[in-house]
């Protein structure tokens, strides 16, 4: 394979980094503040995109920026996979940079600069774990995103803020330190290297019980996959704003933390390794029960951001199920799933922003003909939950049913059972939100007729929508790319 | 038994470094810790300056005759300088005692530590 | 000239304590501007000894033109130039910063003098360094730890008398520890030079007086490192000594202890000693040290007083020091001598920072730093540099020692103390964020309110009012310097390298 020495990843990295210097010079001048998030979230779009056509050449850009110690290196390697999550993070915020721009002003939130730099710093780190060559830039990004994002959560600095924020680093800085760090100790000493490699580097490094343990810790220390029992943190972090939560669950954070499973999955155990071992099957059997214990939990839940919370748990253990299966297909539904959920999540969070701008309600029992209201808000909405529950034609189709097929591949019949099981209680506990917007009579003395929250508000969530949609139609690319992951892999 | 008994100059040493690690942490006046201090070096005085003597050796002062043995002068003249050493600590731990009577109209530890947890 | 560098460190500061106090009669000023620039020609000296060890390898000085082992011995290596380094900029930064921060906490008749004793103090330290001659040692150890006694005492609150006090009976005790312990090396090999005891002393290591040597000369210089639990002197000398003396003894004394130690147990003793010896003194210093991690981090836990918070985390961070040195492997010492510089950088930072907070603010509880954040963002960046230093976040100096820590303990089978190093790697991010919270997530006293809810805080925005630069500046650079090393991890990481490959040898 042909590699390329170019420093365009560390520059798509560092425009974000810049902005934030930026933003937090000129917090007092709005709009300049503002105008920088914008430049920064297209110009970083711009350098993602031109290095895709390289990428679909089937074609590797490298960039080696430092050696901190011997075998501990920050270096840059973008390839199919990072090329997805990077492209789908960075798209993403130009939309959630017009949406929390809205959102903030609409709500005369406080500390803006701050909440904007953290942002801008969050993607940087985002961009950063994307690209990472070796297990220690990853880490060091991932660790970013959580300093970074804390400050976020933690942005109305009431007690139950603070409390959740606290909960949220916790989780995720306490699991990384406690498991993935010793993982990666453990991952050096035996790979002696730390570098991403398509057939993995732990093969026939240590015994059976060596690797086992270090797969433990790795996937015990990315609490960011929300898998169970280290889910807690996400629906601590929703009294983070909403486009927060949107940027949280849609593009840094859990994407990055599935990214870094699939990655670690892949490109440090390797297929081979972990099938001749038999640890992608226990590890998809954990995911399966985090999907349905995550659906039946949001099926219970009232206030929505609360419930979206829970159903992003699940749809994240949706990606590890499906790279645990370790066949082509498996490997294929998880990466598009990365941004087809993506698309889809951060369209329902921006409409529980919107309805929050709007009418100031967080209680799906408030939001009784809503749809009148909002219509094209709750259009949206619908568009995104039939993603979820995985209806044509909308993008969560195209990965489920890929999904479907990996699991036949791995003739693991009682995860089929799972898939069915799971799409039942997505359809459970959405449709009665978007039956109840639209069918049910609002509460007495409401105000009737059009209520839209501000343009700056909707028009994102419409694009997202949109987005959603698209995925399904035309999927051409995504799926391009998920092939060459698969044919690096496999 | 005899020859423990004859290495008496260690025990000595032993006994005052005791004795004077015991008036350190036993006396609740901080003049009687710093003699404590005192009497807990001089054990190292002793330590070097008895281990210096050589049997039958005389002061190592140049002697006009030949063949005389001479003590070990070195760890004498190294305990002069721990005695000046000594002698500054002792300065020093005196001037800062001076210091607290001045702020805490006592010396007394266990009035100082009731105070210290006062002001915290 | 360039011959007598090794001295000159030694005399430089030496001459200026005397000079300080007869200048500062003709004007105050003048003893500020006679430390500032001893330390930093010490500082120019030791980059350029650094240099010609990096060529030589090895420098030797007689003092006085005396041949060892009759005479004194200067001795330079990759070990102890490392350490000078740090000693020398510490002792720079200090001053660079206490021109403001001393006067505002120091009555000023007392301004010279306090000069003087600094200069001996760093003077002290800097022999202790240098020099190759183990009573030497003892004599510089002294030195500044009397002048020490005398910079704790002159602290503001009347607890800096007692807590001197109480340092000046335990150092005491350790340093007549360290002087038996010599007089032990002394008995059996008959000589004072380090070189020479160490080329001696291999046919007496199955006696009983060397081991005993061995045990004083360790628990002396543990009294004076602070290994937990000989480290009750400690916090109060922290928390209630003026700011810029926190700041240097914290980032310095310690570490040079920490050296005195690595020389006597791998140079005078060597490996080959801990094969033999009956008892395992590794394994007891392992012990204390693994204790020392967990009890300064629990400790600093339940602080409520910044300065405290500090000074028994800085207990815990010397558990992590003594670690290093008791895996007795390369790139356990590595780590440990990486630690000497890392903890420098980052404690110097946050009590520099802490010093800023006191000359503006005059406060050091945790809940008086709420809403500084606002008032003074780039100190308090300094500090969150210097906190996620201290967790250990990768890219910052925090990380390079732990992460060789960790790997030196799973190389020589050791892999319990992971565990270690992390829980207490947790118990750090603990402690400081809690004064994270309260430094950018927090309104300050009496504006509350204003940050809550959905004000418009935009308008009533707090003043920026950052400290003097003559004290932000040398923060700011110290806590740069822990990222620095931190990404630039290697050129450090290379000369600790050398230094432990050649004790261990």
């Amino acid at each position: 394979m042909e590699i390329i020495e170019s420093a365009r990843p560390v520059y798509a990295i560092l425009v974000s980094l810049l902005a934030v210097f930026l933003i937090g010079a000129s917090g007092r001048n709005p709009n300049l503040r503002e105008s920088w998030t914008i430049i920064a979230a297209v110009i970083k779009f711009g350098l993602v995109a031109s290095m895709l056509p390289v990428i679909l050449e089937g074609k590797e850009i490298a960039y080696h920026v430092a050696t901190v110690l011997p075998g501990l290196d920050i270096a840059f390697r973008v390839d199919a996979l990072g090329m997805t999550l990077a492209l789908t993070a960075s798209f993403l915020w130009i939309i959630t940079s017009f949406y929390a721009i809205g959102y903030m002003r609409s709500l005369e939130e406080h500390a803006q600069t701050r909440f904007f730099m953290c942002f801008a710093l969050a993607l940087s780190a985002a961009m950063g774990a994307a690209f990472s060559a070796n297990v220690f830039t990853l880490f060091v990004f991932y660790e970013i995103i959580t300093v970074s994002t804390y400050a976020l959560v933690a942005h109305e600095e009431t007690k139950e803020a603070i409390r959740g924020a606290r909960r949220y680093l916790i989780y995720l800085l306490g699991t990384s330190v406690l498991f993935f760090l010793p993982a990666m100790f453990l991952t050096y000493s035996y790979a002696g290297t730390l570098d991403f490699a398509a057939s993995g580097i732990l093969a026939g490094t240590a015994s059976k019980a060596v690797i086992t343990v270090i797969f433990v810790l790795f996937m015990a220390g990315i609490a960011k996959a929300g898998m169970m029992p280290f889910h807690l943190w996400l629906p601590s972090a929703m009294v983070a704003p909403t486009p927060v939560s949107a940027l949280l669950h849609a593009v840094a954070v859990v994407k990055v933390g599935v990214f870094t499973v699939v990655r670690i999955v892949l490109f440090v155990f390797g297929v081979d390794l972990l099938a001749e071992i038999g640890l992608g099957t226990y590890l998809a059997y954990f995911a399966s029960f985090t999907i349905i214990a995550a659906s039946i939990i949001a099926l219970k839940q009232d206030n929505l951001k609360l419930r979206l919370a829970y159903s992003t748990v699940s749809q994240l253990s949706y990606i590890v199920l499906a790279v645990a299966l370790l066949t082509p297909s498996g490997i294929m539904s998880s990466i598009m799933h990365i941004t087809i959920h993506a698309f889809g999540k951060i369209t329902l969070f921006f409409v529980a922003g919107a309805i929050y701008v709007a009418t100031h309600k967080k209680y799906i029992s408030q939001m009784n003909g809503i749809g009148r209201q909002m219509p094209f808000t709750m259009a949206a909405f619908t568009v995104g939950a039939l993603s979820m529950i995985a209806v044509p034609p909308v993008g969560g189709f195209v990965s489920k049913w890929y999904l479907t097929l990996g699991a036949i591949e791995a003739h693991l019949i009682p995860v089929l059972f799972v898939i069915i099981a799971s799409t039942l209680l997505n359809a459970a506990y959405f449709l009665p939100i978007i039956y109840a917007a639209f069918f049910k009579k609002p509460e007495d003395g409401e105000a009737q007729g059009m209520q839209e929250a501000p343009a700056m508000v909707v028009v994102p969530l419409v694009l997202t929508a949109i987005g959603a949609l698209a995925l399904f139609f035309w999927p051409n690319l995504l799926l391009d790319l998920a092939q060459m992951v698969v044919a690096l892999v496999v | 038994m005899i020859e423990l008994l004859a290495k008496y100059n260690y025990w000595i040493v032993i006994i005052l470094m005791t004795l004077g690690l015991y008036g350190i942490m036993a006396s609740s006046n901080l003049v009687k810790k710093i003699i404590g201090l005192n009497i807990f070096q001089t054990a190292a005085l002793l330590f070097y300056v008895s281990m210096s003597k050589i049997e039958g050796g005389t002061a190592p002062v140049l002697l006009k005759q030949a063949n005389v043995l001479y003590d070990n002068p070195l760890p004498q003249v190294l305990m002069l300088t721990a005695i000046v050493v000594g002698v500054s600590i002792t300065a020093v731990a005196l001037g800062i005692v001076m210091l607290i009577y001045r702020h805490y109209g006592t010396i007394e530890e266990d009035l100082i530590l009731e105070m210290n947890k006062h002001n915290d | 000239m360039i011959k007598h560098l090794p001295v000159l460190v030694i005399v430089i500061p030496m001459l200026a304590a005397v000079a300080t106090p007869i200048l500062g009669r003709i004007n105050r000023e003048l003893s500020w501007v006679v430390a500032a620039i001893s330390t930093f020609i010490c500082f120019i000296i030791s980059l350029s000894l650094l240099q010609t060890v990096m060529v030589e390898g090895r420098i030797t000085y007689w003092l006085g033109g005396w041949e060892p082992p009759w005479g004194i011995e200067y001795v330079i290596d990759y070990l102890n130039i490392f350490v000078l380094i740090i000693v020398t900029f510490m002792a720079f930064m200090g001053v660079m910063f206490g021109k403001k921060s001393i006067e505002s906490e120091i009555s000023e008749n007392r301004i010279t003098f306090f000069y003087a004793v600094y200069l001996l103090f760093v003077t002290g330290l800097m022999g202790m360094v240098v020099t190759g001659d183990i009573f030497n040692i003892y004599v510089f150890l002294e030195i500044t730890s009397i002048a020490g006694y005398a910079l704790i005492a002159v602290g503001k609150n009347r607890q800096a008398l007692w807590a001197s006090f109480k340092y000046l009976i335990m150092g005491s005790i350790g340093a007549t520890f360290f002087l038996i312990g010599i007089g032990y090396l002394y008995l059996i090999t008959g000589t004072l030079n380090i070189a020479d005891i160490a080329a001696r002393l291999p046919e007496l290591y199955q006696t009983k007086a060397a081991f005993t040597a061995l045990v004083f000369i360790a628990v002396g210089l543990s009294l004076k490192i602070a290994l937990f639990p000989l480290h009750t002197w400690l916090p109060n000398s922290y928390a209630f000594a003026p700011s810029m003396i926190s700041a240097v003894m914290a980032a310095t004394a310690t570490k040079v202890g920490a050296y005195v130690l690595i020389r006597v147990m791998f140079t005078v003793f060597t490996l080959e000693f801990f094969n033999v010896s009956p008892f395992n003194i590794a394994s007891a210093l392992m012990f204390f040290a693994v204790i020392a991690i967990l009890a300064g981090s629990i400790l600093a836990v339940a602080q409520t007083d910044i300065k405290k918070m500090l000074a028994y985390s800085s207990v815990g961070q010397i558990g992590y020091i003594a670690l290093g040195i008791s895996l007795m492997s390369v790139t356990g010492l590595t780590g440990s001598l990486m630690h000497l510089l890392n903890h420098a950088l980052m404690k110097g930072a946050l009590f520099l920072v802490v010093g800023i907070v006191v000359y503006k603010a005059g406060i050091t509880t945790i809940e008086g730093m709420r809403g500084m954040g606002k008032k003074m963002p780039l100190t308090m960046a300094a500090f969150t540099i210097g906190a996620l230093s201290m967790i250990g976040v990768p890219l910052t100096v925090g990380f390079v020692s732990k992460w060789y820590l960790a790997v030196a303990s799973i190389e020589v089978g050791m892999w319990y103390l992971v565990p270690v190093i992390l829980i207490s790697s947790l118990l750090t991010a603990v402690y400081f964020w809690r004064v994270i919270d309260n430094i950018w997530f927090k309104a300050a006293e009496g504006e509350e309110g204003h940050g809550h809810g959905h004000g418009h805080d935009e308008h009533h925005e707090v003043k920026v009012a950052e400290g003097p630069f003559s004290m932000v500046a040398p923060t700011i650079t110290v806590a740069l310097l822990c990222i620095v090393f931190g990404v630039l991890a290697y050129a450090p990481v290379s000369l600790a390298e050398k230094a432990a490959v050649i004790l261990l040898r």
